[in-house]
């Protein structure tokens, strides 16, 4: 009998449990089917592309959607901090990264062809040259607008602004030549022609700047999201400085961390900025709620910043960097809890992804595949990243090298490399 | 014609294997040859002298003919060997490593 003869004759019957039960069977099974072959059909057709971020070099690691067999290319730029790469939404072959460097200071790749060949933006013969025939180069100018104004020192004191490098690039998500650089000492810059000059959002720093104070990482803004529905809304986190807002494209911004609870290096219970935020993540679907790891505390807002609260629950413990959610179900959030802000490796040794499928508060140890003995590397807050297919796949990069990928949702885990350069950051493109 | 020899990450940078020859019009002076550098890559620019300050970066040393110029003000003269391009100029990364 096939599948459609039995959907029939238990309609002709009306009242066959019996039928209507196979029929129930049947018809999830076809339905699991047809999933699974579109699922199949899918991975075969998808191209996963991981750009990584290390301490001497980037590399790119590819595969399809099963996400089992990788190829692995690099090391780009050898021998420099790769901080990020990232890739536009609205053109997954233009990728740009953060290329710095201890001794000769801050530059800007780009590649516009899926990370085969790259250039520092503006450096065409052609772009080389001005109006007045001198040269341009300056997609590494990363300069202060206006007065360059102070921040809280160690001591106390104030302290003059001073650019180190960028931490992190968001592309736009609609315009391949528009993005935005999360800087230390912390400041916003955009670029509207794919990044050979870069101008600071100023506006940033007069939200009470003068009282943040970069902790012992530094003070930079490592992370910049892009709110899909609100072109206009921005958000950004700062460490030691805090978590703010902008809801007219970068002009004003506010600080956004009611419920933030730092008693330890913010006696004041009100503090509005000075919070140590070390992540902040948001799903798509859903850009009013985002979740926060801070320094001590996992938390949440149902109201784009409004309001925060705890959602650590049961964690082993809240210290941690990133964190990051699933793409296909907006409640399904990861941590890698680490032991404390002193011990900056994970508990007993057991590398532990945690996942709550509630939004917080109840969490799961995540542990098949990953080391679990004699493990002290840290994961770093730009280095966990999720796809976009069916089966969300879930990465996240070490400080020993290893870059993990979960292609079930975090369930189970394997090591796609073992022994790359510290990892600083992790960023997915899932190519159709 | 001026000889100047890059450290290893800023020759990669502007691909180039050896040294690099400039024109630089006299006086020629450390100034002078940065200049005519960072016109001739602009991508060097901010690598070895900060953005509008043109201050030397911290870790970024200059040599000539085996004495250490890093610390001498931009408008000093390079040596006679420098000029006639017998002597390199020498852009260094310091040892600071870690």
């Amino acid at each position: 009998m096939g599948f459609a003869d039995g959907h029939q004759r238990a309609n002709l019957s009306g009242e066959s449990h019996f039928y209507k039960h196979k029929v129930d069977v049947a018809v999830a099974y076809c339905s699991w089917f047809n999933f699974s072959v579109r699922n199949q059909q899918e991975q075969a057709m998808s191209k996963i592309r991981l750009l990584v971020g290390t301490k001497k070099g980037a590399f790119i690691l590819t595969a399809d959607g099963k996400r089992k067999n990788w190829k692995v290319s690099g090391p780009h730029f050898a021998g420099w901090e790769m901080y990020h790469l990232k890739g536009s939404p609205a053109d997954p072959n233009r990728i740009y990264a953060s290329q710095t460097s201890g001794w000769f200071g801050q530059i800007i790749q780009r590649s516009d062809d899926g990370g085969k060949t790259w250039n520092t933006p503006g450096s065409s013969p052609e772009e080389l040259k001005s109006d007045g025939g001198m040269p341009k180069g300056e997609s590494n100018k990363f300069v202060y607008e206006g007065e360059v104004g102070k921040h809280l020192w160690y001591d106390g004191t104030q302290h003059p602004w001073e650019f180190k490098r960028i931490w992190h690039i968001e592309p736009s998500l609609t315009d391949p030549d528009t993005a935005y650089a999360g800087a230390e000492d912390a400041a916003i810059f955009k670029t509207t022609d794919g990044g050979k000059t870069w101008k600071e959002l100023s506006g940033l720093r007069k939200a009470k700047s003068n009282l943040w104070q970069p902790g012992a990482g530094g003070m930079g803004v490592h992370t910049i999201l892009l709110d899909p529905k609100n072109k206009n809304r921005i958000y950004v986190a700062i460490s030691a400085g805090g978590c703010f807002r902008t809801d007219d494209g970068g002009k004003t911004w506010k600080p956004i961390t009611k419920g933030l609870k730092s008693q330890f290096e913010l006696p004041d219970p009100d503090a509005e900025v000075g919070h140590c935020v070390h992540r902040i993540t948001l799903h798509p679907s859903k850009p009013d709620v985002l979740f926060m790891q801070k320094h001590w505390d996992v938390l949440r807002t149902d109201n784009a910043g409004e309001k925060w609260t705890e959602v650590s629950g049961n964690l082993p413990t809240d210290f941690g960097f990133p964190i990051d959610v699933n793409f296909n179900e907006p409640e399904t959030i990861y941590v890698v809890p680490i032991t404390s802000d002193s011990l900056h490796y994970p508990p007993d040794g057991k590398l532990r992804v945690y996942r709550s499928q509630t939004g917080g508060n109840e969490w799961e140890p995540l542990t098949k595949g990953l080391p679990q003995k004699n493990c002290y590397v840290n994961v770093l807050r730009d280095a966990m990243a999720v796809d976009s297919l069916d089966k969300c796949g879930i990465y996240f990069g070490t400080t020993g090298g290893q870059v993990y990928c979960s292609a079930n949702g975090g369930n189970s885990w394997n090591a796609i490399v073992h022994d790359l350069p510290a990892v600083y950051s992790v960023e997915v493109q899932t190519l159709k | 014609m001026i000889r100047v020899v890059l450290p290893f990450h800023l020759r990669n940078l502007v691909r180039v294997d050896g040294e690099v020859e400039l024109d630089v019009a006299a006086p020629v002076t450390i100034r002078a040859v940065l200049d005519a550098l960072e016109n001739k890559f602009p991508v060097l620019q901010g690598t070895i002298r900060d953005h509008g300050t043109l201050k030397r970066r911290p870790f970024v040393r200059f040599f000539a003919c085996k004495e250490d110029l890093s610390l001498e003000p931009p408008e000093t003269p390079l040596p006679d060997e420098v000029v006639s391009g017998s002597e390199p100029f020498l852009i260094v990364g310091a040892m600071a490593g870690g």
